[in-house]
C-alpha cells in the first residue's frame, strides 16, 4: 500500500470510527446534560444507568485490546501510539479534578459536546467555544503548571 | 427485557423514567458502540480513540496527524446528526445558565487538557488497557463531578 493510500484509508476508518463513537454516545443518554448530572448525584437522586455505559464500553474495548497487545502493528498504520506512562504525577489528578468540576457543572463532556452540535443549540457553541478556548489556555500555561507542581 | 426495548422503539411515547432497566439497556448498547469505535481506532490506525487529545491536536497541528484527528471529530459530530434523525430523545437542552455553561466548557477544556484526557480517552481506553494513570484521573474526575453537582444542587 502507497503511503497516500495508508493515509486515505486511516482517514476513512478515523470517520467511521467517530461517527459510530458519536451515535453511541447518543444511543447512551450521554449527550442529556440532565441524565449526566444525574449519574453524578451519588448523593440524592442517582441515576446508576450511566455507569452501564463505561461498563459497555470497557467490557467491548478491553477485549479488543487483549486480542490486539501481541501484534506488532496495526492492520492499517506502521506501529501503535498509544500512551506508556504508569506513573502518577500531580499534574494528572489536578488536570482531572478541574476537568470533572466542568463535567458536573454542565453535564457535558468533549465527545457529547461535539456530537450534540447536531441540536443548532446556543448552549452547545457555547460550552465548545469556552472548551476550546480552555484546551488553549492550558497550552499557555503548560509550562508553569509543569514547574509549579514540581516545586510543590 | 429485548421485547421492552423494542417495544418502546415503535412506541416513542413510553414513559422513560417508569422503564428504569430501559436506560441500562440503551446505556450497555450505546457503550458497545463506543467499545467498537475505539477498538477500530485501535485495531486499523493504532491509536487512543481520546476526544480532548485529538481536540488538542487540532488546535496544534503536526503535519500529517492533522486530517485523521479532523475526521474522527467531524464523524463525531455525524454521528448526533444520525442519532438526533433515528432517536427523538437522544439529546436534550442543557438546563444550565449562560454563565454556567460558560465556566463549565473552560473547566472542561483546561483540565482535560492538563489532564491529558477526558472520559473517552481515560474512562473508556485508558481503564480497558487498565493504565493506573487513566483509573486514577477517572477515579478523580468522578468524584469532583459528584462533588460539583452536591455543591450546585444536582438532579431535581
Amino acid at each position: 500500500m502507497t503511503p497516500l493510500a495508508r493515509r486515505r484509508a486511516e482517514g476513512a476508518v478515523a470517520l467511521a470510527s467517530g461517527t459510530l463513537f458519536g451515535l453511541g454516545l447518543a444511543v447512551a443518554g450521554m449527550t442529556r446534560p440532565e441524565k449526566v448530572i444525574g449519574f453524578l448525584d451519588f448523593f440524592r437522586n442517582w441515576d446508576p444507568s450511566l455507569a452501564f455505559v463505561m461498563g459497555g464500553a470497557i467490557a467491548v474495548h478491553a477485549t479488543s485490546w487483549r486480542a490486539l497487545k501481541g501484534r506488532r502493528s496495526p492492520l492499517l498504520a506502521t506501529r501503535f501510539l498509544v500512551p506508556t506512562r504508569r506513573d502518577l504525577d500531580a499534574r494528572l489528578i489536578v488536570g482531572a479534578a478541574i476537568f470533572g468540576a466542568g463535567w458536573g457543572l454542565g453535564g457535558l463532556c468533549p465527545g457529547p459536546g461535539i456530537a450534540s452540535l447536531a441540536t443548532a443549540a446556543p448552549s452547545v457553541a457555547l460550552f465548545l467555544v469556552a472548551m476550546l478556548a480552555g484546551n488553549l489556555g492550558a497550552a499557555r500555561v503548560e509550562p508553569f503548571i509543569g514547574r509549579a507542581l514540581k516545586r510543590g | 427485557m429485548r421485547g421492552a426495548a423494542i417495544a418502546s422503539r415503535l412506541r416513542p411515547g413510553v414513559n422513560e423514567r417508569m422503564n428504569l432497566p430501559l436506560d441500562w439497556i440503551r446505556a450497555l448498547e450505546g457503550g458497545a458502540l463506543i467499545g467498537l469505535s475505539a477498538s477500530l481506532m485501535l485495531a486499523f490506525n493504532g491509536r487512543v480513540a481520546g476526544v480532548s487529545g485529538m481536540v488538542g491536536g487540532l488546535l496544534q497541528p503536526s503535519p500529517g496527524d492533522w486530517s485523521w484527528r479532523a475526521l474522527f471529530l467531524a464523524g463525531l459530530a455525524l454521528g448526533g446528526v444520525v442519532a438526533a434523525a433515528v432517536l427523538p430523545n437522544a439529546f436534550a437542552a442543557s438546563p444550565a445558565s449562560t454563565g454556567t455553561v460558560l465556566a463549565a466548557g473552560l473547566l472542561v477544556g483546561f483540565g482535560s487538557r492538563v489532564g491529558n484526557g477526558c472520559t473517552s480517552g481515560h474512562g473508556v481506553c485508558g481503564i480497558s488497557r487498565l493504565s493506573p494513570r487513566s483509573v486514577a484521573a477517572t477515579l478523580t474526575f468522578i468524584s469532583t463531578g459528584a462533588i460539583t453537582v452536591l455543591l450546585t444542587g444536582g438532579s431535581p
